[in-house]
């Protein structure tokens, strides 16, 4: 039984993949880093539900393998077929948001990063719905620089997936996504919070193309 | 075998041994290389070379396949190439569904019209009822920011990926006494003499141009498109035989359709530099998009499809 779910995890997996690539031609542009099997965290903006699905759908398959999406337990645990899609197709780290619950959103993605897995995240917390090109950025980003220092935290631009796919629109059009991957950054020593989380932003706002929208 | 079936297998080989060639002489350049030096204009060569070979191979297919085989190769075509047009034009939300209809809509439909040959409604259905309606659609959303740009810029997009590529499979529907049968070669013809017209048109451009046509837009020298247009009126002349034109016409043809290729790669050139990208997509290896490789047959193919209408039709 656990190995015809595998299979088919894989299955919907690849299809996920494919689906991708046929409506958005989804690439990935490695602009500031090699796309190379190394721990990483991967920091994304977040405009559509179809974010991680391209970032985990352009990485190369031995790095798809390694990585997991930091997810909402609220969005995937809703119904049966995302119980089954985020967790195992994903491998997705579920993280409740509630603050009331015992089990820390930081303790399972730092077990998950000592468990050797790279890890995506969309560090503004929620779907960005403005005309700003982020939101400001939750602490764990800062949290998770801090507590392994040696893990590279990529800045990921997700580009068009708002047109693609706006949200209360219900056909996504197929234009080109082009996922960008910028050069690694660190917490430095007596960096503060505040400043870490704005070089961050900056970081990942650099990578957006000059494209209008 | 019928002969359209042995001259288009002619064709094709003989396209094979130009990339035969080409192939080989970049693998002699390669070879000559000392150990670990690099030519990035010798590489870029190469994986053009390799692009080819997939599209000689896939249009060669194709047109094998006869009618249904061309439909589907250009409405593929097309879906990529307005994928690409509408991935850098200007929109609001309020337009989803306006370009959500041109991709599942208007795009199939054309290509339903022309396949079966309702000339009277594939002619007019994107410059008339596209033009009118999907305005429409988008103006019900209520958004007037930027509405004129954002509406001419989407019926661009449909006319050059939609109207223009699909008037290439519209000329196996054109008529012509005494050519029933063949005329799926008139594709080969247009596709070869403009593709080779734009090729020598770089070379020679790179050996002997001086005087740019317009700089600070395109390299494309005067020099160049003039040994490129008569390079094509050479060549179309010497596949005459796969065209109802004749020696003479099919160098008239030929000529034209490779000038208004040329002019019309310049158009392209225009609004890549405007939007700030150097190619419109990344789909071909070391072409760039759809569009970066097939703008000159893009544009000539509707003066092409009405000129032989015209005058042979």
């Amino acid at each position: 039984m656990k190995f015809l779910r595998q299979f088919a995890a894989r299955i919907v997996g690849q299809s996920i993949r494919i689906f991708a690539r046929a409506i958005t031609a989804v690439r990935a542009d490695w602009q500031g880093i090699e796309p190379v099997p190394k721990q990483r965290v991967y920091f994304a903006n977040h405009t559509s539900n179809g974010d991680m699905p391209m970032i985990w759908a352009c990485l190369p398959p031995a790095m798809r393998r390694t990585v997991r999406p930091v997810a909402a337990a609220d969005y995937w645990l809703k119904n049966k077929i995302r119980a089954f899609v985020g967790p195992e197709v994903f491998n997705c780290v579920l993280v409740d948001r509630r603050p009331e619950v015992k089990d820390k959103p930081m303790d399972k993605i730092i077990a998950a990063l000592d468990e050797g897995s790279s890890l995506i995240i969309f560090p503004e917390g929620n779907r960005n719905m403005t005309e700003d090109p982020l939101l400001p950025f939750k602490a764990g980003l800062y949290n998770m620089g801090v507590a392994r220092p040696d893990v590279d935290l990529v800045p990921t631009w997700v580009a068009n997936l708002n047109t693609i796919m706006p949200k209360g629109e219900v056909i996504p059009l197929p234009l080109i996504c082009t996922v960008t991957f910028g050069a690694p950054i660190h917490v430095q020593d007596g960096e503060s919070k505040d400043d870490f989380l704005r070089r961050a932003s900056d970081a990942l706002v650099a990578l957006a193309p000059n494209v209008p929208s | 075998m019928s002969t359209t079936v042995n001259d288009i297998l002619l064709l094709a080989f003989a396209s094979f041994g130009i990339l035969v060639t080409m192939t080989f002489v970049g693998e002699v350049l390669r070879a000559k290389l000392a150990p670990g030096e690099v030519n990035p204009v010798l590489d870029t060569y190469m994986t053009r070379v390799q692009s080819w070979w997939g599209m000689v191979a896939f249009i060669g297919l194709a047109l094998l396949m006869g009618k249904i085989g061309v439909m589907v190769l250009f409405a593929f075509a097309s879906f990529a190439a307005l994928r690409e047009f509408l991935t850098l034009t200007t929109k609001a939300q309020a337009d989803h569904m306006s370009l959500a209809l041109a991709f599942f809509v208007v795009l199939p439909l054309q290509y339903v019209f022309v396949g079966f040959g309702l000339d009277r409604l594939y002619t007019v259905f994107i410059p008339v009822y596209a033009f009118l309606l999907l305005p429409i659609v988008s103006a019900l959303r209520g958004n007037a920011e930027r509405y004129l740009i954002r509406v001419a810029e989407t019926q661009w997009g449909l006319m050059i990926a939609v109207f223009c590529v699909s008037h290439v499979p519209a000329l196996m529907t054109i008529d012509i006494a005494g050519y029933a049968g063949r005329e799926v070669l008139m594709i080969a013809f247009l596709v070869i003499v403009v593709q080779l017209g734009d090729l020598l048109e770089y070379f020679f451009g790179r050996r002997i141009g001086k005087t740019r046509i317009a700089p600070g837009l395109s390299p494309k020298t005067w020099e160049g498109v003039i040994c490129g247009v008569v390079c094509a009126m050479l060549i179309g002349a010497l596949i005459n035989w796969t065209t109802p034109f004749g020696v003479f016409g099919a160098m008239a043809m030929a000529g034209l359709a490779s000038t208004v290729g040329m002019f019309g790669s310049l158009v392209f050139a225009a609004i890549k530099r405007d939007r700030g990208v150097k190619d419109w997509s990344h789909l071909i290896p070391g072409q760039g998009g759809f569009v970066d490789q097939l703008d000159s047959v893009i544009f000539a193919a509707p003066i092409f499809y009405h000129v032989t209408k015209y005058f042979y039709g």
